[in-house]
C-alpha cells in the first residue's frame, strides 16, 4: 500500500515553505504524538545534538534537537547528523514496515554526519514498542497508526 | 530426539525479539549492551529489564533464548565478561554462545549447568577443533564459519557428537570469522575486541557530486553511483584500486542465502539454522523469520520435493545487502 503519496502540486507547495516554521510544526506534532512514549528513553547521550531530517521528495528540511523535555525546533544551520529519505519511506520506517538497513542498501535512506549518533537514535527508536507508542498517542491517533500499519502489511 | 533445523533468529531489541517469536523462531539470540558481544552498536541490545522481559515472552511461547558472549575479554576489563556469564546463568536463558576458551573455562567451572555453544567467532572449521572444545569445556553445539563447503561440513558432522549450527541467511563475513583484522587495520577496533566490525564512530557516509562515498576512519571504501546498491561499510566489501583497476577485490556486497541447501542440511542432521542480523530492525526480523519458518516447515514435511518458493527468495533478496544473495562457500565445485 502507498502511504503518503503526495500529489505533485502539493509537494511543490511544501517545498517552498521555509524551514523554521516547518521545523516548529514538526516539533509540535512530535511532542504531541510521539513524545509520551519516548520520554522514558535515556536521551542523555543525544541531548543538544542537532538533527536534520530531509524529506527529499518534498524538498523539506527539518532541524531540531532532543532533550529530556522533548523535541526543540532549531534554526537552519549545521547539523550533527542528517537523515534523507522520501516522505513515503520515512512513514514506512515510522510504522516499522521497513528496515533502515534495507532502505540504505537500496539507496533510499542516507545518513550523513555523525554515524554513531544516527545509529544510536535508530536503535533507541527500534527498542520502543509500537503498541506502547500508539497507546501513548492522543485520542484516536494510536488506533489510526496501528490500522495504517495493518493495512500496509496486507 | 536430537534438534533438527531449529530456526535461530537475531534480536537487537525487545520488539525484534517479539517479532522473531511471533513469526516462528525456535530460538532467539541476543547480547548485552556492551562489548561482550560482536554487535556492540550504540543504543542496540538488552539491559537487565529488557532481558528479563524478553526471556519471559519467549519462554511463554516455548521459544529458547541464547546469549551471545562472543568477543574476547580484554585484560583490564575481564570482570565484565565474567559478570555477563553470571547474568546469563542466573537469568534462566537457555545457552550462551562463546568464542574465548578462557571464558568457557570460567563458565564451566562456576556454572556447570549452563549450556555452552561455540560461537562462529571461535572459528572452528574442523571436527578436531570442535571435539577439542567438547572435551575441554563440554560445549554442546558449534556454529561453523561461513567458509566451509557443504562436503566439508559433512566431514565435521560425521566425526563429532556436538550439534552443528549453520548460517542460513544474512550478512557474510568471509575472512574465517574471528580472525579478520581488516577493521582493526583501518580504525583500531575489530569485532573480537571492540565488539563491532566498522564501528559507527569510524564510519562516514557522504553524498558527493561523484556519488555516495563510504569512509572508514577516513579511508575511502567505496563510492556508489546513484543507481548502484550499497553494502555495509566493511573493508571486505570495498572497491579498491588494484594495479590501476578499481573493483571489489575481496567480495561484492551480498548476503548469504543457503535456502536451496536445506534438504541437504536436513539430511546431514544439522541441528540449527542461524539468521544473521542483530543490528537490524524488527521489520527485518519479522520478514526473514516468517520466510525461513515456512521453508523449514516445508523441508521437514517433504525433503525430496522441497524447492525454495520464488516469493520467499524475492523477499529475502529485498532485504539483502546489495539486494542480492549467494550460496557462499556452501556450494563450490573446487576444494
Ligand atoms: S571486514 Fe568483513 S570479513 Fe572482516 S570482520 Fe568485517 S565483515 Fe567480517
Amino acid at each position: 500500500m502507498n502511504l503518503l503519496n503526495f500529489p505533485k502540486p502539493l509537494a511543490r507547495f511544501v517545498s517552498t515553505l521555509p524551514s523554521w516554521p516547518a521545523s516548529r510544526a514538526f516539533v509540535a506534532a512530535g511532542n504531541l504524538v510521539a513524545w509520551p512514549s519516548l520520554r522514558d528513553l535515556d536521551w542523555s547521550h543525544v541531548a543538544g545534538r542537532r538533527f536534520r531530517v530531509q524529506v527529499s521528495d518534498l524538498g523539506l528540511k527539518l532541524y531540531f534537537s532532543v532533550n529530556a523535555n522533548g523535541f526543540r525546533a532549531l534554526h537552519n544551520g549545521l547539523a550533527d547528523v542528517t537523515f534523507t529519505a522520501t516522505a513515503q519511506d520515512f512513514a514506512r520506517l515510522a510504522l516499522r514496515l521497513e528496515d533502515p538497513d534495507t532502505l540504505f542498501f537500496n539507496r533510499r535512506l542516507l545518513i550523513e554526519g555523525d554515524t554513531d549518533l544516527g545509529l544510536m537514535v535508530k536503535n533507541m527508536l527500534d527498542a520502543v514498542e509500537l503498541e506502547t507508542a500508539a497507546a501513548g498517542m492522543p485520542v484516536g491517533m494510536g488506533r489510526v497508526v496501528m490500522k495504517l500499519r495493518h493495512l500496509a502489511l496486507k | 530426539m536430537p534438534a533438527l533445523l531449529e530456526l535461530i533468529c537475531p534480536a537487537g531489541s525487545l520488539p525484534a525479539l517479539k517479532a522473531a517469536v511471533d513469526n516462528g523462531a525456535d530460538g532467539v539470540y541476543l547480547g548485552l549492551k556492551d562489548n561482550t558481544n560482536a554487535r556492540n552498536f550504540a543504543g542496540l541490545n538488552f539491559d537487565a529489564k529488557a532481558l528479563a522481559d524478553g526471556i519471559r515472552y519467549a519462554h511463554n511461547k516455548g521459544v529458547k533464548v541464547l546469549m551471545a558472549l562472543n568477543t574476547y575479554p580484554q585484560p583490564d576489563t575481564l570482570s565484565r565478561w565474567h559478570q555477563a556469564v553470571d547474568i546469563a546463568a542466573t537469568s534462566g536463558l537457555d545457552a550462551i554462545i562463546l568464542a574465548d576458551p578462557g571464558l568457557m573455562a570460567y563458565a564451566r567451572k562456576v556454572h556447570p549447568n549452563l549450556r555452552l555453544h561455540l560461537s562462529v567467532q571461535g572459528s572452528a572449521t574442523s571436527y578436531e577443533a570442535v571435539n577439542f572444545y567438547r572435551e575441554r569445556f563440554g560445549i554442546q553445539r558449534a556454529v561453523l564459519p561461513r567458509v566451509l563447503s557443504l562436503p566439508q561440513v559433512e566431514n565435521v558432522v560425521n566425526n563429532t557428537d556436538v550439534e552443528i549450527e549453520l548460517f542460513g541467511f544474512g550478512g557474510l563475513c568471509v575472512m574465517v570469522e574471528g580472525r579478520c583484522l581488516l577493521s582493526s587495520y583501518a580504525c583500531g577496533d575489530s569485532p573480537n575486541t571492540f565488539g563491532a566490525c566498522s564501528p559507527g564512530h569510524a564510519v562516514r557516509w557522504q553524498q558527493t557530486p561523484k556519488g555516495m562515498e563510504t569512509r572508514l576512519n577516513g579511508v575511502l571504501i567505496d563510492r556508489y553511483a546513484d543507481d548502484e546498491k550499497a553494502g555495509y561499510p566493511t573493508l571486505c566489501k570495498g572497491r579498491f584500486d588494484v594495479q590501476g583497476e578499481t573493483y571489489y577485490a575481496l567480495e561484492e556486497p551480498t548476503s548469504l542465502n543457503s535456502m536451496e541447501m536445506l534438504p541437504e542440511m536436513a539430511r546431514l542432521g544439522i541441528a540449527a539454522i542461524k539468521i544473521e542480523g542483530r543490528q537490524r530492525s524488527p521489520a527485518y526480523v519479522a520478514q526473514v523469520t516468517q520466510v525461513w519458518r515456512a521453508a523449514i516447515d516445508a523441508v521437514k514435511k517433504d525433503q525430496a520435493a522441497f524447492k525454495p518458493n520464488p516469493a520467499w527468495m524475492a523477499q529475502l533478496n529485498k532485504v539483502s545487502e546489495g539486494s542480492m544473495s549467494t550460496l557462499g562457500a556452501y556450494y563450490r565445485p573446487w576444494k
